[in-house]
């Protein structure tokens, strides 16, 4: 009942001890279309659905590459994404120019979380309205960061933000005992395994609307968009939602197992169908 | 003949009026110093298993030998050691900004840590951007420590931000003295995999010896510095110039010619 009246600006708490601002700007993430990311031993990979505002219009880029080891998978207000992967850029840029070496993961995403630790500080200002998703390679290997706008940021072996990105976090913590020996095919796959569970009801996954950013040890982050993923979506068969209907009669009913890792995923994947979650 | 250009091409004072003073005796800020105390040459060399330095203990002031005690290489972080050959005051600024660069380095305790290239470079880029303004760090820097790769890294910057990488550098006196008879063993890339500890050490010794034979702002005390490819530096100090020869100096007067 009162939860309005201390919303008006980011320096204000509520007596319950809450930042409406910041939970609002995580609101924003939640209208964004579904990104996910994982980690393997070896590659960090983030899979993205893309949207377009209308059947004529070009779908909005999820996935930025911020240098050759970093990139970094969006959700929520666009914009702010693009500020923040300039940033981001520059951070990676500096960090070449004054000590030639490739700056490491946690170093950025430490610097874009105090930049936005300080929108929720000062008077005036509002969060950046977008989560991140933060894939990239350095000394110690491969890493996945989740950024909000509160300014937490944390290291995952996978990690899913959007909408309906509930489901891809079921997905993936049924799955992630698997991604750490998974060759870097079977990472993708899980990945867009979770990214399809995303998915509204009769919608699917497809050349225009799937993004796919890779980056390992001797993979330089590596964007694959429209044509580039058909490839992937073939070897992932299934590009439907599953959401709203019965499982069809090949796949095994209610099966708790986990999804078997092969090359071609068979027709009888035992994802369970995951309870809807309401739009917002 | 006026040979200041402000006044170039400036009505004359009898007609317009007399120009504003802080505006005419203002020249072009210029801050190009001379170094005070030096230091004189740092000499290095790759060998199989890391890279030797070594720089004598001597602070001159102009042609008095005025401080015996100055150590020239300063270990930096875990695996590198730089050695600073020029003005003191300067080398203790750069030994400053190191310490304030590893100090921030290890704020995160992220299992990231600055090693010798990266050292090295940010030096350069300090070294070319005071001298871009034309207010450089009167010093030469020599950074040794190990590549990416684990191989041996040495490499050289300067007050005018001039930067090189051998298997065999030395600043000041030594680039004329020491680098010839440092390059006998160690001249082109991958020569260093045939050089022992042994015979580096020998090398830098003999070439101290000649530096203080023949530079007269040298001592022949000094500290030989080792940064291995483990990762291991150890600074011997208070080494001494052995097994020297002065008997020429006997019979000898004056600079040439004197015969008295």
């Amino acid at each position: 009942m009162f939860r309005n009246s201390y919303d008006n600006d980011s320096i204000t708490y509520s007596p319950t001890g809450r930042l409406f601002q910041v939970e609002y700007a995580l609101e924003a993430i939640k209208q964004g279309s579904a990104s996910v990311g994982l980690v393997s031993k070896t590659h960090a990979v983030v899979v993205a659905l893309k949207r377009s505002a209308e059947e004529l219009g070009s779908y909005q880029k999820k996935i930025i590459r911020i240098d050759d080891h970093l990139g970094i998978a969006l959700a929520g207000l666009a914009p702010d994404a693009r500020v923040l992967s300039n940033f981001m850029r520059q951070q990676a840029m500096s960090s070449r120019m004054i000590y030639n070496r490739p700056i490491p993961i946690s170093r950025v995403v430490s610097a874009i979380g105090d930049k936005a630790q300080r929108n929720t500080q000062t008077y005036g200002r509002r969060p950046y309205g977008v989560g991140l998703l933060v894939a990239g390679f350095d000394e110690t290997g491969p890493h996945l960061f989740e950024f909000q706008p509160s300014g937490t940021v944390l290291e995952y072996f996978g990690a899913a933000i959007g909408a309906r990105s509930q489901s891809a976090r079921t997905y993936l913590e049924r799955n992630f005992d698997q991604f750490p020996e998974a060759s870097l095919e079977d990472l993708v796959l899980h990945g867009l395994r979770a990214l399809r569970d995303t998915l509204a009801q009769d919608k699917e996954l497809l050349a225009q609307n799937t993004s796919i950013g890779i980056v390992g040890l001797d993979t330089k982050f590596t964007l694959y968009d429209n044509d580039d993923v058909r490839g992937w979506l073939e070897k992932l068969g299934n590009v439907g939602s599953t959401r709203g209907r019965r499982p069809p009669e090949e796949r095994e009913p209610e099966a708790t197992e986990d999804a078997p890792v092969t090359d071609a995923p068979p027709p009888e994947e035992t994802d369970t169908v995951e309870p809807i979650e309401t739009d917002a | 003949m006026d040979h200041m250009p402000e006044n170039w091409g400036r009505p004359r004072s009898e007609i317009y009026g007399v120009y504003n003073s802080a505006i005419h005796n203002a020249g072009p800020a210029t801050h190009t110093q001379q170094p005070s105390i030096t230091g004189t040459s740092v000499i290095a060399l790759k060998y199989n298993k890391g890279v030797m330095l070594a720089a004598d203990n001597l602070a001159s002031y102009g042609s008095l030998a005025r401080f015996t005690d100055q150590e020239r290489l300063i270990k930096v972080g875990k695996e590198t050691v730089v050695g600073i050959s020029g003005d003191v005051s300067d080398m203790q600024y750069i030994e400053l900004l190191l310490e304030r660069l590893i100090i921030e380095d290890n704020y995160e305790q992220d299992g990231h840590n600055l090693r010798a290239p990266h050292i090295y470079e940010y030096l350069s880029r300090v070294m070319y951007n005071r001298r871009s303004k034309v207010d450089p760090l009167w010093n030469a820097i020599l950074v040794a420590g190990k590549k990416d790769d684990g191989s041996p890294f040495l490499a050289y910057v300067d007050l005018l931000g001039v930067t090189y990488s051998s298997p065999s550098i030395a600043t000041g006196f030594g680039a004329y003295l020491a680098v010839p008879l440092l390059r006998k063993i160690a001249s082109d890339d991958g020569d260093e995999k045939k050089i022992t500890e042994e015979q580096a050490r020998a090398a830098i010794d003999e070439c101290m010896k000649v530096l203080f034979y023949r530079d007269a702002r040298s001592l022949d005390k000094y500290s030989v510095a080792t940064v291995t490819t483990d990762g291991e530096v150890t600074i011997e100090q208070n080494v001494r110039c052995k097994d020297m020869s002065w008997r020429f100096a006997e019979h000898i007067h004056g600079y040439g010619t004197q015969k008295m």
